[in-house]
């Protein structure tokens, strides 16, 4: 599975729907899932991936990693999975 | 109904080993809070805590008793102590019948779990020590504060989260005020910053890296404290009749449910918990002159709090002091009310607010008198101290001074 695919199925999986009703310009707030089931996502995405994200729930704006699309968190995990197998 | 009153105080925290220290560092601003020294700190990412340092637990106790005392129930026998000796009183006969304990806790014997699963899974143990359940217990603190002052009443532990010594207090209040029990002894200890303690909150992801600011427009979460605080709440007639020193009068007490959401506080839940402990203390709105908030400094718990205040007292709310200690000691999360009434005290007693310190920026939504940085003068008659837990579960106590 793709990077892609692996963060769709975290995603669909967090909002219980089929991985094909994520689209790529879904925010997570359009998919259903809250700021406890952000968190659960962004545990899995480390989990799956044996990745770090940088990310403080009292501040998601501000945190070093854009949730603000699933296309962004694709995006910012390709980036972190890049940065963190140096 | 019977009046109520405090006759002993006794405490230890990250800003002193007992009540006289603390209050000079809450008059001070003084942060309790810094660098944790415990084990496999390292693999943490939150690696500060309100933590006492400088505290040897053989100073104060002997081999036999440190293999049944975790560390929170050595800070609430310790705190204890002091509280029973300043009020005077000694059990015995039907006094000691009708005189028990409540405390607060949340993680209880964390630490003795901790170490005990660490030499079990991590290093292939197959035997423990035997005093391991006694030891981990959430009423171990309570029992062994029955057991060392002949307290033979009512006697048990209250586990609400970040509400469980307020909801304790709130008990042993209730117990004295009905007339079940003439003293109750009350507060609350936590003791959980060890390595799993801290990391089950890291996973949470609302703990601050480098500092816990309430109410400011900078704050970025919670910072974790250790330690306890304990009273002796008395039947204000028993009090007077053996000629007792006053500390101030318990006048109300109430306590809700938010019943919505596991985590994310609710403003209704808070601010029925808030108006509550007014009511139930038939005192006037305008009377409360300052807040102990429960101002955790996470984006969620501090806006929903000063709404929840405003919504409560109106335009009073301009009016009134409100500030959060957790600044300086950090959030004691079972223990933690009962240190932040130690601030409450001193409020009556001194005249003296306990200021809010790391406040470096106003937040709108947080656009209360939140007492910044600097402790403040004032004459106050009545004050609240808010708690509002994990599960939604609100307690609020409100102190008067005694006249």
């Amino acid at each position: 599975m793709s990077i892609k695919e692996q963060v769709v199925a975290i995603i669909a999986d967090q909002a219980m729907v089929d991985p094909s009703d994520v689209k790529m310009d879904h925010t997570l707030a359009d998919l259903g899932i809250d700021s406890l089931g952000l968190v659960e996502s962004i545990f899995a995405i480390e989990e799956s991936f044996d990745i770090s994200v940088p990310f403080n729930a009292n501040d998601p704006s501000e945190s070093d990693f854009d949730i603000s699309s699933v296309a962004a968190i694709i995006t910012a995990v390709e980036k972190l999975k890049q940065e963190q197998s140096k | 109904m019977r009046r109520v009153v405090v006759t002993g105080a006794g405490t230890i925290n990250p800003l002193g080993e007992d009540v006289t220290a603390t209050s000079a560092a809450m008059r001070e601003g003084r942060c309790g809070i810094g660098p944790l020294e415990i084990r496999d700190v390292d693999r943490l990412s939150i690696q500060i805590g309100g933590q006492i340092k400088g505290y040897a637990e053989s100073d104060h106790f002997n081999r036999q008793q440190l293999a049944l005392y975790d560390r929170f129930t050595q800070f609430a026998l310790l705190s204890a102590r002091q509280a029973i000796v300043q009020s005077g009183l000694t059990f015995s006969g039907e006094l000691a019948d009708h005189s028990g304990v409540v405390l607060g806790t949340s993680g209880g014997g964390l630490t003795t779990q901790d170490e005990n699963y660490r030499a079990v899974y991590e290093e292939g143990k197959n035997r423990v020590h035997p005093f391991i359940v006694p030891r981990l217990m959430n009423n171990a603190a309570a029992s062994h504060v029955s057991i060392e002052w002949n307290l033979r009443g009512p006697t048990f532990t209250v586990a609400t989260a970040c509400a469980s010594s307020n909801h304790a207090m709130g008990q042993a209040f209730n117990m004295v005020r009905s007339g079940m029990s003439k003293v109750m002894i009350t507060g609350g200890s936590e003791a959980m910053l060890c390595f799993g303690g801290i990391k089950a909150w890291e996973g949470l992801r609302v703990m601050s890296k480098d500092a816990c600011r309430p109410f400011s427009a900078t704050r970025n979460g919670m910072v974790q404290g250790e330690g306890a605080a304990v009273y002796v709440f008395e039947d204000y007639e028993h009090a007077k009749a053996r000629g007792a020193e006053i500390l101030c009068e318990v006048a109300g007490f109430a306590m809700s449910s938010d019943a919505s959401d596991i985590v994310t506080p609710s403003k209704q839940g808070a601010a029925r918990a808030i108006a509550g402990a007014v009511r139930d203390a038939k005192l006037p709105f305008d009377s409360v002159g300052y807040i102990n908030a429960h101002g955790t400094g996470t984006a969620a718990n501090d806006k929903t709090e000063c709404a929840a205040v405003a919504d409560v007292f109106g335009h009073h709310a301009d009016q009134l002091m409100i500030s959060s200690t957790k600044s300086m000691h950090g959030h004691l999360i079972g223990g933690t009310g009962a240190v932040e009434l130690l601030a409450c005290i001193m409020a009556l007693r001194d005249g003296v607010i306990a200021p809010t310190i790391g406040y470096q920026e106003a937040d709108p939504e947080c656009a209360l008198d939140v007492v910044p940085n600097e402790a403040r003068d004032a004459d106050v008659d009545v004050v609240l101290s808010n708690a509002f837990a994990f599960g939604g579960l609100n307690a609020v106590i409100a102190l008067r001074k005694f006249s």
